[in-house]
């Protein structure tokens, strides 16, 4: 809580931030790719992150924020013919509206109940964009157009089908999105979170009306995995009904628990861990779900807290 | 002048029990008050009454002459009626200080904003009150169990409450921690009414200004100590059979 460790802490996520810009100069351009998705993923994850690791609420249907940021954000640049920003915004303000609207009906629930309302809703949300074939052409998708996915600053134009600037663009959002994380996570709001998930009816009795704090939550959460969403089909192209199915619900959980939950940087090494994992063992074996599982385990075995949160606990006590 | 806190006709019933049953309470400023009674008097129901954790089957309560019954518990919280509860409900995995500065932040953010310096001082202030000055970076969880005791009760007043509500706080103190405690709340009935759930008779005999006897979900009998000892009804409830729960 002192001067120092803030420094520190500072220092540290500063640190990782300047090694990922260089990462972007030094990557061959195979793993640079690789890296984009990686940076775009842990976004979800952050969010993902929030709620499960800070607030202790479980959702199994992140998949439909995720997917709320990528439709809000590919319908109007495909059909309506939006430009990059605007899209973007339209994909956040999808998540928002729709984490205001469940977090407001799921929150009425807790434990095994929140976990079974949210992955319904997910299911709702998904065969939402099924039905609606003539717009979302549902499982095969929407390829967003390049000369679509530009913008022009003056006499700079930024186009997302060249590798280089979607690195970079998925740096900046990935260190704005980390920024505001370790800041909200020391705020008043994320020590209210902490003490939400210890003992909720501890904090009714000083004073906090917790629903209002656990749907800020979850809008929080929403609109983070909402930009991913957008971010994840201006970048790559691609809008479809897979990105809203329930394994996309199970991910960033994966990922979450793998990194480390209730840490700033978990989210980061448990999608780089696991994208890696299944790169590496997929082109092995085609039996490369055994080698993800075997890897799983030995996470499961040495980091019990997963890697950033067994870190925290052995050594480095320090860590956000 | 409206006293701080009046129920009317206020009851709870659990199924078919009535825990507690059309009680008529007056609790005045600045009073330290005891509540006592046998197990499943309905002592703990009637706080959790006043305090919002349980709602009232029937009945009124008014808080310095204001309707609360309908009112959530953290909005009582914040209108000043802290709770410590029976059992410690710290929060083991937080540290000393974090514990303490969930309260005395939300009391700044009702207050229009917390800074660092504001809310370093409201913990520094409550630890100290408690005499846990020293242990601000332990887990919560780490303490001993009387000190987590003492830091329940610094989370209660961090609040700054107009009333403070404890439940059995001596509950599981040693001879010497109790003295402390009996001198601690002394010290904060300077600011604040107490309102004490408590078992131990020589705490309620030295602390009470006046003691509420339960049983069965009504109230026996209320009096200055000297008259509730002399009661002969009190007596025959609680006092000559049962010393402690």
């Amino acid at each position: 809580m002192n001067g120092a460790s803030t420094a520190r802490i500072w220092l540290l996520h500063l640190a990782v931030i300047a090694a990922l810009a260089a990462a972007g100069f030094l990557l061959p351009d195979y793993h640079r790719g690789v890296f984009s998705r990686i940076l775009v993923l842990a976004v979800f994850a952050m969010g993902y992150n929030l709620l499960l690791g800070y607030c202790g609420l479980l959702s199994l249907g992140h998949a439909m924020f995720f997917a709320a940021g990528l439709y809000g954000a590919g319908l109007p640049l495909y059909h309506l013919g939006w430009g990059m920003p605007a899209s973007f915004a339209a994909g956040l303000a999808a998540g928002s509206v729709l984490a205001l609207v469940v977090g407001a009906l799921a929150l009425r629930t807790v434990g095994v109940a929140f976990m079974i309302v949210t992955m319904m809703f997910a299911q709702v949300f998904y065969l939402t964009t099924l039905y609606f074939t003539t717009w979302t052409r549902g499982e095969e998708g929407l390829v967003l157009p390049p000369a679509a996915r530009r913008v022009e600053l003056g006499d700079v134009v930024l186009s997302l089908s060249d590798p280089a600037t979607r690195y970079m663009v998925a740096l900046v959002l990935f260190s704005a999105v980390l920024l505001v994380c370790l800041k909200l996570v020391r705020a008043p709001f994320g020590r209210t979170l902490a003490g939400i998930r210890e003992n909720e009816e501890r904090m009714r009795m000083l004073g906090y009306d917790t629903f209002r704090a656990k749907l800020g939550a979850v809008v929080v959460s929403g609109v983070i995995c909402a930009a991913a969403g957008a971010a994840y089909g201006l970048m790559f192209g691609y809008v479809g009904s897979g990105f809203a199915s329930i394994q996309y619900s199970i991910l960033p959980l994966l990922w979450v628990l793998v990194g480390g939950a209730a840490t700033t940087l978990g989210p980061l090494v448990g999608t780089a861990f696991m994208v890696y994992v299944i790169d590496y063992a997929s082109g092995l074996t085609t039996a490369w779900l055994m080698l993800v599982g075997a890897a799983l385990i030995f996470v499961v075995l040495f980091f019990p807290k997963g890697i950033l949160g067994t870190v925290r606990e052995r050594w480095l006590k320090w860590l956000p | 002048m409206a006293a701080l806190i009046e129920t009317k006709a206020l009851s709870r019933a659990f199924g078919g029990l009535k825990a507690v049953d059309a009680v008529d309470f007056r609790l005045e400023t600045g009073e330290i008050r005891a509540i006592i009674g046998p197990n499943g008097a309905g002592k703990t129901t009637l706080v959790g009454l006043i305090c919002g954790r349980v709602a009232p089957s029937s009945g009124t309560i008014l808080f310095e002459g204001r309707d609360i019954t309908r009112l959530p518990a953290h909005a009582r919280v914040m209108a000043g009626i802290a709770y410590t509860f029976q059992i410690t409900s710290v929060f083991p995995k937080l540290s000393v200080y974090d514990n303490v500065a969930l309260p005395v932040q939300r009391r700044l953010l009702a207050q229009g904003g917390v800074s660092r310096s504001a809310l370093d001082a409201g913990v520094a202030e409550a630890l100290d009150k408690v005499g846990l000055t020293g242990h601000a970076a332990s887990l919560a969880g780490d303490l001993a169990y009387g000190h987590q005791r003492l830091l329940e009760i610094a989370m209660g007043l961090a609040l700054k409450p107009r009333l403070l509500i404890l439940d059995e706080p001596t509950q599981g103190l040693s001879d010497g921690e109790i003295e402390g405690f009996i001198a601690l709340v002394r010290e904060i009935a300077r600011d604040a009414t107490i309102l004490l759930i408590e078992h131990n008779m020589q705490v309620v005999m030295e602390l009470a200004g006046r003691i509420t006897v339960m049983n069965a979900g009504r109230i026996l009998a209320e009096g200055a100590p000297a008259e509730i000892r002399a009661d002969k009804a009190v007596q025959d409830a609680y006092l000559g059979t049962k010393t402690d729960g």
